[in-house]
């Protein structure tokens, strides 16, 4: 696979939320709003990147035995800094992501990316992958996120779009949005989307 | 091949592995920790100045903050005596954490605790604002649970200590667009002006199902209900109520209005 094909491909062709179906939860728990969603795509794409460079660049010294438990320890650390950096740095935006900074640990996809392609290639391409993959992700966070504050509260960023009737506006948000069975019909809209568009994602009977 | 799964590589391996990343997170936890307990404290300040009404833009700058909390005065008081105590330090109280201690807290009886929070802390951190040597403001925490979670906020009272100046909760976990709207701008606008207590001193304000009528004799001390949130309505009304009874700030209140200043 070339280097184009390495860091594209996650982005549509081999998602890891649409066709790997991977890192789900994460999805339906930040994307309430688009800062969030954004924040968190941020902090996945680091620690990919980074966990996949360190993992393939010790992967031949890491014994078989353990190679599991050596990936998490990387994954777990990377993941502890990127915690600390928003707390320190982003402080209101940490809150709002609260637990689920920490859980990027259990976040299918770093371990997924680590195991299958990290172990197997060299550091350069490993970094490109964990890219492509963290972008693949945030893609689908992106696009969760953007409907979802949108319809739920009226506002994008923070910023009104459509004014809610509360604040003396015309338009009534959608209740359901702002609450996680949405994530599922709206990931289920993209995979949709992606499955018409490339008909070769789409299972056979 | 065979070198690489030995026994001894295996624990170089997982010694190098959790040595240097080890070090690696522990650096960056020191690192970052003055950072990070700068925010915090900033966090409470900002919440304190949001929810009394101080304070409007939830944005705002480090230095706005700041400049704003100047005016402040945090002081520690002992819900029971009503009494100031000086012989703790004010800056690291925390009320929600001491609420949790056995020896610092004590539990509160079934049939009182309207608020639902089960134990409270013997001491309380409240804000005055002085002006001109004298408090023109007193700002106690508040909280309680609603219907899924417990709400944190701080109520701020004029120095008469009925009229309420503001009022707003920086942490729940309600529903969003119902309960939720407790946030709302608009929703605690309407708290300003209305008295909590009746003139027997007895905490009466609420949370009313639906709109107040203007004609009625406690229109005063009611707010309007929240659509589709009857629970954490209750709730409001139960955890200020909590509050400024005779378990919560009343001893204290009582005191502050006697002398102004105790």
């Amino acid at each position: 696979m070339s280097a184009k094909e390495t860091l594209l491909s996650p982005l549509f062709k081999n998602n890891p939320i649409a066709l790997q179906i991977l890192g789900v939860c994460s999805a339906l728990a930040v994307t309430t709003k688009l800062e969030t969603s954004l924040v968190m795509a941020m902090a996945v794409t680091l620690v990919i990147m980074f966990s996949n460079f360190f993992v393939s660049l010790i992967r031949n010294f890491i014994p078989s035995s353990i190679r599991i438990i050596v990936q998490m320890t990387i994954i777990a650390s990377l993941v502890i800094l990127a915690d600390q950096l928003l707390k320190a740095y982003m402080y209101d935006i940490s809150k709002g992501l609260s637990v689920y900074v920490g859980l990027i640990i259990t976040n299918c996809i770093v371990m997924g990316r680590a195991e299958g392609f990290a172990m197997k290639n060299g550091p350069i391409a490993s970094l490109l992958d964990g890219i492509g993959n963290g972008f693949g992700y945030g893609i689908v966070l992106i696009f969760v996120g953007f409907f979802r504050e949108l319809f739920g509260t009226g506002k994008l960023l923070g910023y009104t779009i459509l004014n809610p009737i509360n604040d003396g506006g015309w338009y009534v948000p959608n209740g359901l949005m702002v609450l996680a069975p949405s994530a599922f019909f709206l990931i289920g809209i993209f995979i949709w989307i992606i499955r018409t568009v490339d008909k070769s994602q789409v299972e056979e009977e | 091949m065979a070198s690489k799964d030995s026994t001894a590589k295996t624990i170089f391996v997982a010694l190098v592995v959790c040595v240097f990343c080890s070090i690696f997170v522990s650096t960056a936890s020191v690192m970052l920790k003055g950072l990070q307990k700068e925010n915090a404290d900033l966090d409470i300040k900002k919440n304190l100045l949001l929810s009394a009404g101080i304070l409007k833009d939830p944005k705002a700058s480090k230095s706005e903050i700041l400049k704003a909390f100047e005016k402040f005065e945090p002081r520690v008081v002992n819900l029971e005596t009503g009494e100031y105590v000086t012989d703790v330090d004010i800056a690291t109280f925390d009320q929600i954490k001491e609420a949790k201690d056995p020896a610092k807290s004590i539990l509160i009886d079934r049939s009182q605790d309207i608020a639902k929070i089960k134990r409270r802390a013997k001491l309380a951190k409240v804000y005055l604002v002085n002006d001109n040597g004298r408090p023109t403001m007193v700002i106690i925490p508040v909280y309680g649970l609603g219907l899924w979670s417990t709400l944190y906020g701080f109520l701020a009272l004029d120095a008469d200590t009925t009229t309420i100046k503001g009022f707003g909760f920086y942490q729940h976990g309600e529903t969003p667009g119902l309960g939720g709207e407790v946030d709302n701008i608009n929703w605690k606008a309407k708290w300003i002006g209305k008295k909590v207590y009746n003139e027997n001193w007895r905490p009466v304000i609420k949370v009313v199902k639906g709109l107040v009528n203007p004609n009625s004799a406690d229109a005063i001390s009611s707010v309007d209900g929240l659509a589709g949130a009857t629970i954490t309505s209750n709730g409001v009304t139960n955890l200020l109520r909590y509050w400024l009874g005779e378990n919560g700030f009343g001893p204290y209140l009582t005191k502050f209005r006697a002398g102004g200043e105790i």
